[in-house]
C-alpha cells in the first residue's frame, strides 16, 4: 500500500531502498549522509525483506563489495557524500568497465578535501564527467525533494538493470537533511532473476560466465569502448529528464537542478512579479543532460543564467547546449553557502537588465 | 590408438574438468599452475563447480579466470575479499574463493583482508606467497625477504627503511574471524598432496560456515628471481621457509 510519511530525506532514501527489493547495502558512515546506513540497520532489512546490509571497513572497499553483488545479478546500492564518493571513484570504473547495475547515492558536502559537512553541488563535474579513469559514463539523477529522492531510487534500478551501468543520484545535504511529506511506494519483492552475464554459479552445459574490465589487445578493448559509447548514445537518445517552467513566454531562462533549482524557482517566481518574463528549466537527469530543449530554447530567449551551488561546473554543460546562439552566464554559492533567490534575482538583474 | 592403451585400472593423471583447456600463460617452473590444479581438483572431487565463484585479483594470476571453470570475477588490484564479501553476502549458498599474491593481498589489499578476516567471512582466500612483484617486473612485495634484492630494492631489502617482510598469515591468524589458516607449498608432490588436502578441508569449512579460511602457498619466481626453475625451488627451501614455515597455523580447536 502507498503510504505518507513525514521523512528526512536521508531516511526516506533507506526506505526507498528497502522497498524498491533492494538484495544489498554496503556503506561506510559519512556526514550528511550517515542516516541511510543507520536507518537501514535500524529497520533490520534482513528480517524484512532478507536484503543484506553490511558496514564495511572503508568506502573503498564498500564500493568493491557493490561490484561483488552486483556481478551476481542482484540490485545493490551504496551511499556516501563527496570524500567518500572520491574514493569509490576506481570500484566505480570497474562497474562501468565491466558493464555492471548499481545505484549510488551521493549527498554532496562543500569541497574541495575535507571541505565542510555543508550542502553543496561541487561534485557535479565528477558525476557528469564519469569521475574515475577511463572513458566512461554514470547516469546521474538530481532529486530536488525527499519525493523525488524517493522515486529516484527506483527509477534508478530501473536505468542500471537495463543498461547495465551504475547510476548515481546526486542529491546534497539540503535534501538528505531536511524533512518533507512524502509518498512511500509499494514494497516490490526481491527478485531471483538469472542473468547470463552475472556469477550465479556455472550451469551444466553452458560455458562459466566470466566478469572483467581488462582486455589485454588493444583491439579488444577499443571494441569495449565503443560498445560503451553506443550504449551512452542510446541513453542520450532516450532517458533525458528535466521539469521545464514558465517557458512558454519566457524571455530569459534560469537553470538550476536539485535543491539549488527549487531556491531558483522562487528567484523565477519573484522576477516574473517584477515583470521580467522569466523561465526555468531544471535538468532532472544530468547526466543525460537536456541538451535538445536548452538548445531550443536559445533560439527564444535574450539571455540564460545558471545558478549552482558551485563555483560554476552546469555551465560548461550549458553553454555547450546554447553553442553560442545567446548569452550565458553563471551566479553560485559554494562552500557550503546557499544562494537566497534575492540574491539570484539581484544577480539576474545585474547581468542582463543592467542593475540598480 | 593410445587412447586404448589406459586402462581405467592404468589411469594415474587426468585433467580435472574444474579448470578450462586454455594454455596458462605462467613462467615456466612457475608454482601458479600447480596451485591452480590443486584448487581446480579440490573443487571438482567435492563436486561443487556449478556452486563456486572465483575472484581473480590484480598481479600474475589476473588472468586466472580464463582457466578455473567455474564463475569468476576479475576484481581490482587488492579488492578481491570485499568482492568476495559482496558475493558472499547475496548468494550465501555458493562456495566463494579469492586468489591472490602477496602485493595484492598484504600490501595494497591489507585492510580488505584484514577486516574479511575480521568480520569471518565465509570464503577461501588463496595466497600465493612468492615474495616478488611478477606481474610488473619484479618489484619489491611486502613479503620480501630481508636484503632480497628487486627492481626497488636493487641494494637488497633494508629494513631500516622498507620495513620487515609481512608474515600476513600470522597475523590473520590472530583474529577470532579466521577459522583454518595454514601454509604450504607446491614444489614437491608431498607439499603439492597437503595444499590440495587444505583447500578441499577450507571448501568443507566454508559449507559448514565456519569462517575465513587463509591457504598461504609459499611460492617460487624463476623469471624475477632470476633463476631456473630448479635453482629457484632450492633457493625457496633454503631462504623463504625459514622465514616462512610450512605447516598449520591455526586449526580448528
Amino acid at each position: 500500500m502507498k503510504e505518507l510519511r513525514l521523512m528526512k530525506g536521508n531516511e526516506a532514501f533507506a526506505e526507498a531502498a528497502i522497498r524498491a527489493g533492494t538484495d544489498a547495502y554496503f556503506g561506510y558512515p559519512i556526514t550528511p549522509q550517515s542516516e541511510v546506513i543507520e536507518y537501514l540497520m535500524a529497520q533490520n532489512p534482513e528480517e524484512r525483506t532478507g536484503m543484506a546490509v553490511l558496514q564495511a571497513e572503508s568506502e573503498i572497499a564498500a564500493i568493491n563489495m557493490i561490484y561483488g553483488a552486483a556481478g551476481c545479478g542482484k540490485k545493490a546500492m551504496t551511499s556516501s557524500s563527496s570524500p567518500g564518493i572520491s574514493l569509490k571513484q576506481e570500484g566505480l570504473s570497474y562497474i562501468a568497465g565491466a558493464e555492471l547495475p548499481c545505484v549510488v547515492l551521493n549527498v554532496v558536502r562543500g569541497g574541495p578535501g575535507l571541505g565542510t559537512i555543508q550542502p553543496s553541488q561541487s561534485d557535479y563535474f565528477q558525476a557528469v564527467k564519469g569521475g574515475g579513469h577511463g572513458d566512461y559514463k554514470l547516469i546521474v539523477l538530481a532529486p530536488a525533494t525527499v519525493q523525488e529522492t524517493v522515486d529516484f531510487v527506483k527509477l534508478a534500478f530501473d536505468l542500471a538493470f537495463k543498461y547495465r551501468n551504475p547510476v548515481m543520484i546526486l542529491s546534497d545535504g539540503i535534501i538528505g537533511q531536511m524533512m518533507e511529506k512524502v509518498e512511500l511506494f509499494e514494497q516490490i519483492p526481491r527478485s531471483d532473476e538469472e542473468y547470463d552475464w552475472a556469477t550465479q554459479g556455472k550451469k551444466p552445459g553452458k560455458d562459466h560466465t566470466i566478469i572483467t574490465s581488462l582486455q589485454l589487445k588493444p583491439e579488444e578493448q577499443e571494441k569495449v569502448n565503443l560498445r560503451l559509447q553506443a550504449k551512452y548514445r542510446e541513453v542520450e537518445k532516450n532517458e533525458v529528464l528535466y521539469e521545464s517552467y514558465n517557458t512558454e513566454d519566457a524571455d530569459y531562462l534560469f537553470v538550476a537542478f536539485g535543491s539549488c533549482g527549487r531556491i531558483t524557482q522562487k528567484a523565477m517566481e519573484m522576477a516574473r512579479k517584477k515583470g521580467y518574463k522569466v523561465g526555468q528549466i531544471r535538468p532532472k537527469t544530468l547526466y543525460p543532460f537536456p541538451v535538445e530543449v536548452i538548445n531550443k530554447l536559445s533560439d527564444q530567449v535574450k539571455g540564460i543564467l545558471t545558478v549552482e551551488m558551485n563555483a560554476g561546473q552546469m555551465v560548461e554543460d550549458v553553454r555547450l547546449a546554447v553553442d553560442g546562439k545567446t548569452p550565458v552566464e553563471y551566479f553560485g554559492r559554494y562552500g557550503g553557502m546557499i544562494p537566497s533567490p534575492d540574491e539570484i534575482l539581484n544577480a539576474f538583474e545585474q547581468k542582463f537588465i543592467g542593475g540598480k | 590408438m593410445a587412447e586404448n592403451l589406459i586402462k581405467p585400472e592404468n589411469l594415474v593423471y587426468e585433467k580435472t574438468n574444474a579448470m578450462t583447456d586454455r594454455v596458462l600463460h605462467y613462467c615456466p617452473g612457475c608454482g601458479h599452475g600447480t596451485a591452480h590444479r590443486m584448487l581446480a581438483e579440490a573443487i571438482e572431487e567435492l563436486e561443487i563447480q556449478g556452486e563456486t565463484i572465483g575472484i581473480a585479483p590484480v598481479g600474475c594470476s589476473v588472468l586466472a579466470y580464463y582457466y578455473f571453470d567455474v564463475d569468476m570475477t576479475e576484481a581490482a588490484h587488492g579488492r578481491a575479499p570485499a568482492v568476495a564479501t559482496g558475493i558472499k553476502r547475496v548468494m550465501p549458498e555458493k562456495y566463494v574463493f579469492t586468489y591472490q599474491g602477496d602485493g595484492d593481498l598484504a600490501a595494497i589489499g591489507t585492510a580488505e583482508t584484514i577486516h574479511a578476516c575480521n568480520r569471518g567471512e565465509n570464503f577461501l582466500i588463496v595466497f600465493i606467497n612468492n615474495g616478488i612483484y611478477g606481474m610488473t617486473g619484479g618489484q619489491m612485495a611486502p613479503t620480501t625477504l630481508e636484503n632480497m634484492k628487486s627492481t626497488t630494492s636493487p641494494r637488497g631489502r633494508d629494513i631500516k627503511t622498507m620495513g620487515s617482510p609481512l608474515k600476513i598469515s600470522e597475523l590473520v591468524a590472530e583474529l577470532p574471524g579466521t577459522y583454518y589458516v595454514a601454509r604450504h607449498s607446491v614444489h614437491t608432490p608431498a607439499n603439492v598432496r597437503k595444499t590440495k588436502r587444505a583447500f578441499k578441508k577450507a571448501f568443507q569449512y566454508q559449507k559448514d560456515n565456519k569462517g575465513t579460511c587463509l591457504i598461504e602457498v609459499v611460492s617460487n619466481c624463476p623469471s624475477n628471481w632470476k633463476m631456473t626453475p630448479v635453482e629457484s625451488n632450492k633457493w625457496m627451501e633454503e631462504n623463504m621457509f625459514p622465514y616462512y614455515p610450512l605447516g598449520d597455523i591455526k586449526v580448528p580447536q
